[in-house]
């Protein structure tokens, strides 16, 4: 297709192809730039971060003790923290996105949407600390009161903080979602006798679901490797998250502990090592996220944006 | 002017959880080294620079310092950054600071470390600080042995009343694993002092990243137990009497308690120099020994008793 650009160039004005060429050159170079910056941040993480599997018997490594200071490194605890603070988060924003959504895309008047559309954009921009610091003064309390916890930071207060951290990306995507679903579906389902709620919760929402579905795999995307309100708010205790009432015990997730331990780490040991350790895993699972994400809507441009 | 600049300084370090409160601490002290540079007589030319760097107890007492010595010497400029002990003494090694500030001894492979580079630390001791024991002001427990903190911290005693208090289970609250206190907490008071004992803090400990977050929450939650420096704590915490043995004497911390060595868990606080000192950070060593220990008591910590001690390397 380039090729072709250039050839009709050639035919045209001689100018036009001079000045174009750089401009190109330079725009190709920025696109490939950004595959070539994931690249490199992925090589320098496993330079730094794979010594630890060698390093550290495998045992220890997936072990359940997280002491660094005394050479136990198990990540297990980590591990499942972030991923029971994530799956939680997402299980209280997904309702709540969707039927959002819903509301602004389907059934608010105009004067509504118009208000509605930008305050959900302003969610997104507070920063995380500001909520972190909202949590830890009115939400942990709260909690305590409510569930008679020993200590309100928990996983349920971060997974509600979380949660509020990725409504704006749910929201948005689920929303565009539903605006692909053609007007003819709610027409041949109104035209069936199907009241207004039964066409949207019936035709228009199933019809949007692989964008649906993508807008949770960028909202758990976003939680996953939230970092600063969860330190504040969870408590930061590594450990194991296996019963039944650890929704409502403190537990470590892995960003928290590397930006916890990051700052005073010895460069080249095998702590460093070992947070590094904790990055790869985290990058690997955010891009297994991702790639599920990019999967949907793949599915979706080849069945033409529907189902 | 020093009396009003503290409390915003203090706020500014204690919640060095966000990485950019730090910036602007340093932003602060370039702010306040500038003026003093162009007002002073000699131009810019004779200004020296002190870069120190270290442990997060000690940044609020090395400000005040840096503060109050800059003003008598206008041609020496002092920036003072916290980051923690081994942050500072792994800047000293490297070269890149003139003084580290450390909240525990360097360790032997950090000497080693130093004496590969070809530098020998010099050590100083610039203050005491005792670590508090602390509860919610609602809780009726008074006093605890060593032996109790302990077991509390090592997850054998989980409920207060097995202390004598309510029927409340019981939360742990400590600092991060990095934090110069968390180990000394952890070899003085869990390990009681034995080098052959390896207990650890339970699981359960909630490890907070600040000391903000400690007193928050001892502040809210009637089940919580924290410790932190002395300075550190607030008007809003309970301090818990410790005693040594469950005969006591259980003693309070305080300036007074902590030099006469009744009050069992406190340490000493140091400076770490590349070498002998020499020039102006020779002179604001001997300065910090014996005038600046007047500002050691307003900062919640311990002055040095006697005479300043001479300098062992």
């Amino acid at each position: 297709m380039d090729k072709g650009v250039i050839v009709t160039n050639r035919g045209g004005i001689s100018g036009r192809r001079w000045t174009e060429v750089p401009i190109e050159a330079t725009i190709r170079v920025l696109g490939f730039s950004t595959i070539g910056f994931v690249l490199l941040i992925f090589l320098f993480l496993l330079r730094e971060g794979l010594p630890i599997f060698y390093e550290v018997p495998t045992g220890n490594l997936f072990g359940t003790r997280w002491y660094p200071t005394f050479e136990l490194f198990g990540t297990l605890p980590l591990l499942l923290g972030s991923i029971l603070v994530t799956v939680t988060a997402i299980l209280i924003a997904l309702p709540l996105g969707v039927a959002t959504a819903v509301f602004v895309r389907e059934l608010a008047p105009d004067w509504v949407r118009e208000i509605l559309k930008p305050m959900i954009e302003v969610l997104a921009g507070i920063p995380s600390v500001v909520l972190g610091f909202f949590g830890m003064h009115f939400v942990a309390p709260l909690i305590r009161n409510i569930f008679g916890a020993p200590t309100g930071l928990t996983v349920f207060t971060g997974a509600l903080i979380l949660a509020y951290m990725a409504l704006p990306t749910i929201i948005s995507v689920a929303e565009d979602a539903l605006d692909t679903v053609p007007k003819s579906y709610r027409d041949a389902g109104l035209a069936m006798g199907a009241t207004q709620w039964q066409t949207i919760w019936k035709v228009v929402v199933p019809a949007a679901r692989s964008g649906i579905l993508m807008a949770v795999m960028l909202g758990m995307g976003r939680a996953i490797g939230e970092t600063m309100a969860v330190m504040m708010v969870t408590g930061n205790a590594a450990r194991l998250p296996l019963t039944f009432d650890s929704l409502f015990r403190p537990a470590r997730t892995m960003t928290a502990t590397i930006a916890a331990e990051m700052g005073e780490v010895a460069q080249g040991s095998t702590h460093y090592h070992a947070l590094f350790g904790i990055g790869i895993i985290l990058f690997v699972l955010t891009f297994l996220i991702n790639l599920t994400a990019a999967s949907a809507i793949f599915r979706k441009q080849r069945r033409g944006g529907l189902r | 002017m020093i009396a009003g600049a503290y409390p915003l300084i203090r706020y500014f370090s204690k919640t060095s959880i966000s990485i950019g409160s730090l910036w602007l601490l340093l932003a602060l002290l370039l702010g306040a080294c500038k003026p003093q540079q162009s007002a002073s007589p000699f131009g810019n030319q004779a200004t020296q620079a002190i870069e120190n760097k270290g442990s997060d107890t000690l940044v609020n007492l090395a400000l005040a310092w840096a503060e109050v010595f800059m003003e008598s010497h206008p041609e020496v400029c002092i920036s003072v950054t916290g980051g923690g002990t081994g942050t500072g003494i792994a800047a000293m090694i490297n070269g890149t600071v003139s003084i580290a500030n450390a909240s525990r001894e360097m360790k032997e492979e950090e000497i080693a470390a130093a004496r590969a580079n070809g530098i020998t630390p010099v050590e100083f001791v610039v203050a005491r600080d005792a670590i508090a024991v602390v509860v919610n002001p609602s809780n009726p427990v008074q006093e605890l042995t060593l032996k109790q903190i302990s077991d509390i911290y090592t997850g054998k005693i989980t409920n207060w009343r097995e202390l004598g208090g309510q029927d409340r289970p019981i939360v742990l609250l400590s600092r991060e694993s990095n934090s110069g206190t968390y180990v000394y907490f952890l070899e003085n008071v869990i390990r009681m002092g034995k080098k052959d004992n390896n207990l650890l803090f339970s699981p359960d400990t909630l490890l907070m990243p600040s000391s903000e977050g400690i007193s928050t929450e001892v502040r809210q939650n009637p089940n919580a137990i924290g410790y932190d420096g002395l300075g550190y704590v607030t008007q809003d915490q309970k301090l818990v009497a410790v005693a040594r043995s469950p005969e006591g004497p259980y003693v309070l911390p305080s300036i007074q308690t902590v030099n006469d060595g009744s009050y069992p868990i406190s340490r000493p606080l140091y400076m770490y120099t590349a070498g002998e000192p020499t020039g102006h950070v020779r002179i604001f060593l001997d300065w910090v020994l014996t005038r600046g220990q007047m500002l050691v008591p307003r900062l919640g910590f311990v002055p040095l008793a006697q005479a300043p001690a001479e300098p062992k390397s």
